[in-house]
């Protein structure tokens, strides 16, 4: 065993795959995914060259590098927040299919209460529709030991294995002690060369192979030393914990003296033998998840009708939001602290932009150059532009998901808003915005598509951007006219000849891009040197 | 023996810094630990706050439970309040009195005084003319920290070399400015009690 750590759960999930020997970490930056990257970024192994570790375009094409890497018979880890498994979900869902030859992990890491994201999905349903194993984290150390046994578990079975971290975990820190670290694997081709061909003759063997291996990843499910059934005698009640739900159990009851039955439950497919034999045992269910109901969903319709199971779709915790102690506490029936309330004065105090923010200039630009047209023409996109949407600016209209600006306004102007004008950050746009500007030059949208470019994927902390450097030569490669991507500097001097081009551009019945750019404020206070490429 | 304390403050105020200093000294007093941190938007200019839960048994939850903080340690007034619910009855409410006014609806300072007084364990501190008098205003966190000391179970000693320790990097002048803010806290918070 090594040194005690004083890690983030993200640090831990990145410390794990180190010592697993991970040659590649694939990710886009997203909270609360973030740290896990910049962990390997900066780590001793990654920076003597062992372990590829620059961002990835998008989500998509993280895990499929990663599963190139795993083809070549390395080891490889792909990271990404939780809506960002959507973006990746058709190489995700596939790689189930192909298998794996290096161990393949993807970690996922979910928002539950929509701290710094647009919905709380639950990817332990991603695990279930791909139908490969999952393991969720109660802690910060387990986080760790689940990276070293989920390689393992990739390798045995030759499938991807799909970590799911929570805010909770990811962002805070605790003590973890490592183990010892595997080697790195050789380079080493698939014993198979047909493995990763997914023709239909071939997938439906494979497809096959992965539908009969799923009672061994149950039955080991149920003996894995990440799950844990302990009865209580005399006990009439059962409680299950899913990953994190198990530390604010353990909050209530920090002695482990359950007076209920209780089975922790961290490792998935979900083990029928161990939820039959709680099930047997207890009167009543009380199911702790993290998320949605997924495991509750799956008890209410499963064993028999004739006990009760409470949970989230009872109204015994609240349907959607984080649980915390207070919740679970309450919904084991616990008496529970008086707490205070917050006093009616207490205002909330919504982010702002930092102060000098080029996003303003883009703004309070646009808003002029709109006077003409109305309101509701403006659609945006994920990033710190996004605050754009609350007062003074109130000056979007949208926010859906990664590049959707884009492709919602030619979908707008179609329908006749014309004109129709995305707003979409630099980062965003190549994660997800080209492909649609290049439907608009097809179709010949008039719409026009202002990238306010900071040099920066600014709100996850400013890591350094897919098309650096290179906004202008993608819009035209991918055929806006040349006269139609003009490039501004959104600063408070400009702005009366700012307000003058997006007229101009907003006027022109076909494609236009605007690019926006002035370096993010914050990397420029932190003294951060951007060099005009992606290498480090 | 445990102190589960609520640290506030506004986006950029450096309650990741208190944090980071109590946690290197609650490590040098091999207690448990577990610290919760605040990414992402809601960092540029908006409420922030971490959870900070030390221990001499081991921690579970991540998050405080309703009810049972020992301490709200705040950069600032108003956030000082927005965190009640998570505060024991007999715990301290430990803030600067400087409200950092970056709303158009904030409210009245006397008006929050008189919330913060209806706590009895409270302790307001000037936190900014302290840190300006101890030789840098950018030090208001390390005053509060001082301020707060008292009130956190790891000695004074381990938490003024934990600062000396997370300060290194940036020169003897920085540790020198953040020290002397934490001694002239504690000092305020000597004469309080």
């Amino acid at each position: 065993m090594g040194e005690k750590m004083f890690l983030l759960g993200d640090e831990a999930v990145a410390q794990g795959a180190i010592d697993s020997g991970i040659s590649g970490c694939y990710a886009y930056p997203g909270t609360p995914s973030t740290e896990i990257m910049e962990y390997v970024q900066a780590g001793k192994a990654a920076q003597e060259g062992d372990i590829v570790r620059e961002w990835s375009a998008n989500e998509k094409t993280a895990m499929e590098a990663a599963l190139g890497m795993s083809y070549a018979g390395k080891r490889a880890m792909v990271c990404m927040k939780h809506v960002g498994l959507n973006v990746a979900a058709d190489p995700f869902i596939n790689a189930t299919i192909t298998g794996v030859n290096g161990g393949l992990l993807v970690v996922v890491a979910d928002d539950p209460s929509m701290h710094s994201s647009q919905n709380e999905q639950d990817s332990r349903y991603y695990g279930k529709f791909a139908q490969i194993p999952v393991l969720e984290p109660s802690s910060q150390q387990e986080a760790y030991n689940m990276v070293r046994k989920g390689f393992e578990l990739s390798e045995k079975y030759g499938v991807p294995v799909l970590v799911r971290m929570v805010t909770r975990i990811s962002h805070s820190r605790a003590a973890v002690v490592p183990e010892k670290p595997d080697p790195r694997k050789e380079l080493k081709l698939p014993r198979d060369m047909k493995q990763f061909i997914l023709l239909p003759s071939i997938a439906k063997g494979h497809y096959r192979k992965l539908l009969s291996s799923q009672h061994v990843f149950e039955e080991d499910a149920a003996i894995s030393v990440f799950n844990k059934l302990i009865f209580s005698e005399k006990a009439k009640k059962g409680v299950i914990a899913c990953g994190l739900a198990y530390n604010y159990l353990m909050e209530n009851f920090p002695g482990g003296d359950f007076p209920f039955h209780m089975l922790k439950l961290s490792h998935y497919p979900v083990p029928e033998k161990l939820i039959r034999a709680i099930y047997e045992r207890s009167e009543e269910l009380v199911v702790l998840e993290e998320g949605y109901p997924f495991l509750e969903d799956m008890l209410v319709g499963m064993p028999a009708k004739d006990k009760p199971v409470h949970g989230r779709l009872d109204g015994f915790l609240p349907r959607d939001g984080e649980l915390n102690p207070y919740l679970v506490g309450k919904a084991l029936q616990l008496p529970m602290e008086e707490y205070r309330e917050i006093p009616a004065v207490t205002v909330p105090r919504p982010p702002t932009f930092c102060p000098g923010c080029g996003h303003i200039d883009v703004y309070k630009a646009l808003n002029v150059a709109m006077e003409e047209y109305g309101p509701g023409r403006v659609f945006s996109d994920i990033g710190c532009y996004t605050l754009g949407a609350l007062p003074p600016y109130n000056a979007i209209n949208s926010c859906v998901d990664m590049g959707a600006s884009v492709t919602m306004a030619v979908g707008a102007a179609d329908a006749g808003l014309v004109p129709s004008v995305a707003v979409i950050g630099d980062s965003t746009f190549t994660h997800s915005g080209m492909t649609g500007l290049l439907d608009a030059v097809n179709k010949k949208s008039p719409v026009t598509v202002i990238i306010s470019d900071n040099d920066a994927t600014a709100m996850t902390g400013g890591q350094v951007p897919a098309g650096l450097g290179k906004i202008e030569q993608i819009c035209v490669g991918l055929g806006v006219e040349k006269e139609h991507v003009r490039t501004i500097i959104p600063l408070r001097k400009n702005h009366e000849k700012n307000v003058i081009v997006m007229k101009e551009e907003i006027k022109y019945k076909g494609v236009s891009v605007i690019v926006a750019r002035r370096e993010c404020v914050r990397i420029l206070a932190a003294g951060k040197k951007r060099e005009m490429s992606n290498e480090k | 023996m445990k102190t589960d304390i609520v640290l506030a403050g506004v986006g950029g105020q450096g309650i990741l810094s208190i944090a980071a200093a109590i946690g290197l000294a609650a490590v040098k007093e091999d207690l448990y630990i577990k610290q919760s941190e605040i990414h992402g938007m809601s960092q540029k200019g908006g409420e922030v706050y971490s959870h900070l839960r030390l221990s001499d048994k081991p921690v579970y939850s991540d998050m405080i439970p309703l009810g049972q903080g020992d301490l709200i340690l705040s950069v600032e007034p108003l956030e000082s309040l927005r965190y009640l619910p998570f505060l024991k009855k007999k715990g301290w409410l430990v803030t600067n009195s400087r409200g950092y006014v970056n709303i158009p609806n904030y409210p009245e300072p006397e008006t929050l005084v008189k919330e913060i007084e209806k706590i009895p364990n409270h302790l307001l501190v000037d936190a900014d003319r302290i840190a300006r008098e101890a030789g840098s205003l950018k030090a208001a966190n390390m005053v509060m920290l001082g301020a707060a000391a008292p009130f956190i179970q790891v000695s004074e000693e381990n938490l003024e070399e934990a600062i000396r320790t997370l300060f290194a990097r940036k020169g003897e002048a920085v540790v020198e400015k953040n020290v002397n803010a934490f001694r002239a806290g504690l000092k305020e918070a000597g004469k309080a009690s």
